[in-house]
């Protein structure tokens, strides 16, 4: 199972990227691979603001549907439009291409509530 | 939880293991996506093996059949199977089964693995006539070997010549060297010459293992309940539990076809199903395409454009064949015209969708 070091997460399976106050969100390896084949994400969000938690688009599976969840409050700048047409490219590379989302932080210091990779792999 | 007998072997090939129906069960190896497009494109294996298989004997065991399953088992030939079901004294269906005939006095009936017990209970309560009843589910192993390069497949393992075996008909045959395997022409993916096979669960190694070897050129590979159910789905074949249940009439789900009222057939509660047939049903199992993005679901609301409600959603899927979101459920049959429009809601919208005829994958 691959976990970054360099990525934060949340008991949800997300992973978040931090750059500056942009933060990049998807979905870990380990939830691509308990979702199986996906194919159909759905969000509806951009450019609205969303406080942590909250939901800000769907993931659909072959047999399943889940949500997804903010892991930091802020403002939905960017959904990742290439996976529209190919949304198999979570599975393929949940890290990399796969990213879902792009949000403006709206308060840094939720930064820390998230884990780090060792507390991610305690989890799982 | 009841294993069947290959199930270290799923294991050590990595399946994904859920529990189904009370056995554990691979849902998927590799992924559904490319398991699917196996069998569509070349030749794939299911162990289903816990289905469940019940013998039906003796003089009696027809007039039994005739009273408790609503297809005309006089009609059926010796080597010959049929598609039939169990109706229940409410008006419902106890299981969907298929009934094969190996002669006047023998027959072998095979049910969905989630029903067996209640199947047997059922079946054994109505059993007035005294046929004879044995239950070898737990000894018989099932492997479903589907696609186009199926029968090439099987071929390499028994001389019988398998383009003689009919759709819907079956023969016993030695298959790699095991004698007395029952080779039937039938499977629940919609693929031609495909054939799923029977035999005493002591030779389920040797059998996956030969069936491995001879469709290694093809690239064979095995297949989990989660492709099973895509496959199945774009034929619009009905899944007990989903499509049809304890409360559906076989009329209004489209099995009218399996349903006959001739005058010696007298089937349990045939005058209320023949009724509702003469009627026309009050709701219809319908095949539904979406138009608007999304993937309809097991239970969600069918609407009309005013967001009333006229049906539900019984299974659904992102079709992989189609590249399309496809799906079935009850509608009202005012509204349940082809090529109407309905509306499916998902999570709180109202998306459009078409009803189409079924199958939706025609090959």
């Amino acid at each position: 199972m691959n976990i970054p070091d360099n990525l934060k997460y949340t008991k949800e399976h997300e992973w978040v990227k931090i750059d500056g106050d942009i933060a990049t969100i998807g979905i870990t390896d380990y939830a691509q691979n308990e979702l199986g084949d996906i194919v159909f994400i759905e969000i509806e969000t951009e450019g609205e603001t969303l406080e942590r938690e909250e939901t800000f688009g769907s993931i659909e599976a072959v047999k399943t549907v889940s949500d997804l969840f903010m892991p930091l409050g802020g403002e939905v700048l960017e959904f990742n439009s290439a996976l529209e047409q190919a949304p198999e490219t979570v599975n393929r590379d949940p890290y990399g291409d796969g990213w879902i989302i792009k949000v403006k932080i709206a308060d840094k210091g939720e930064i820390k509530d998230l884990l780090d990779a060792e507390a991610y792999k305690n989890l799982i | 939880m009841k294993d069947t007998a290959l199930t270290k072997i799923h294991e050590s090939l990595g399946a994904k293991m859920v529990p189904f129906a009370g056995y554990n069960m691979p849902i998927q190896y590799e992924g559904v996506n490319a398991e699917h497009e196996t069998v569509r494109k070349g030749v794939g294996v299911f162990d289903v093996s816990h289905m469940g298989e019940f013998w039906v004997k003796g003089p009696k065991a027809v007039e039994l059949l005739q009273r408790i399953t609503t297809n005309d088992v006089s009609k059926l030939e010796d080597g010959h199977a049929q598609y039939s079901c169990l109706p229940n004294d409410k008006g419902g269906i106890v299981d969907d089964l298929i009934i094969y005939r190996f002669d006047a006095e023998n027959y072998l009936l095979v049910v969905n693995a989630s029903n067996i017990d209640k199947d047997w209970k059922w079946i054994n309560q109505h059993n007035t006539e005294g046929a004879i009843l044995y239950d070898a589910s737990d000894e018989t192993s099932l492997l479903a070997i589907q696609g186009p390069k199926a029968m090439a497949t099987l071929q390499k393992l028994t001389d019988t010549d398998l383009s003689t075996i009919g759709f819907y008909t079956f023969r016993r045959a030695t298959v790699a060297g095991v004698p007395d395997v029952i080779i039937s022409a039938t499977g629940y993916t919609g693929e031609k010459n495909s054939f799923e096979i029977y035999f005493a669960n002591d030779d389920a190694e040797k059998l996956w293992k030969a069936l491995f070897e001879a469709g290694e050129e093809f690239g064979i590979k095995p297949i989990g309940l989660g492709a099973r159910d895509t496959l199945r789905l774009e034929m619009g074949f009905c899944l007990y539990g989903n499509d049809i249940d304890d409360t559906t009439s076989p009329i209004e789900a489209g099995m009218g076809w399996i349903t006959k009222f001739t005058d010696y057939k007298h089937f349990i509660l045939r005058d209320y199903h023949e009724k509702i047939k003469n009627d026309g049903p009050k709701r219809r199992l319908r095949g539904f395409e979406m138009i608007d993005k999304g993937i309809p679901r097991q239970h969600y609301e069918i609407c009309d454009e005013q967001g009333n409600v006229i049906g539900q959603v019984t299974s659904g899927t992102m079709a992989p064949s189609l590249k399309k979101a496809i799906g079935l459920g009850y509608i009202e049959s005012k509204h349940a015209g082809f090529d109407k429009e309905i509306f499916i809601k998902i999570r709180g919208k109202l998306l459009r969708a078409k009803i189409v005829k079924v199958p939706f994958y025609k090959g």
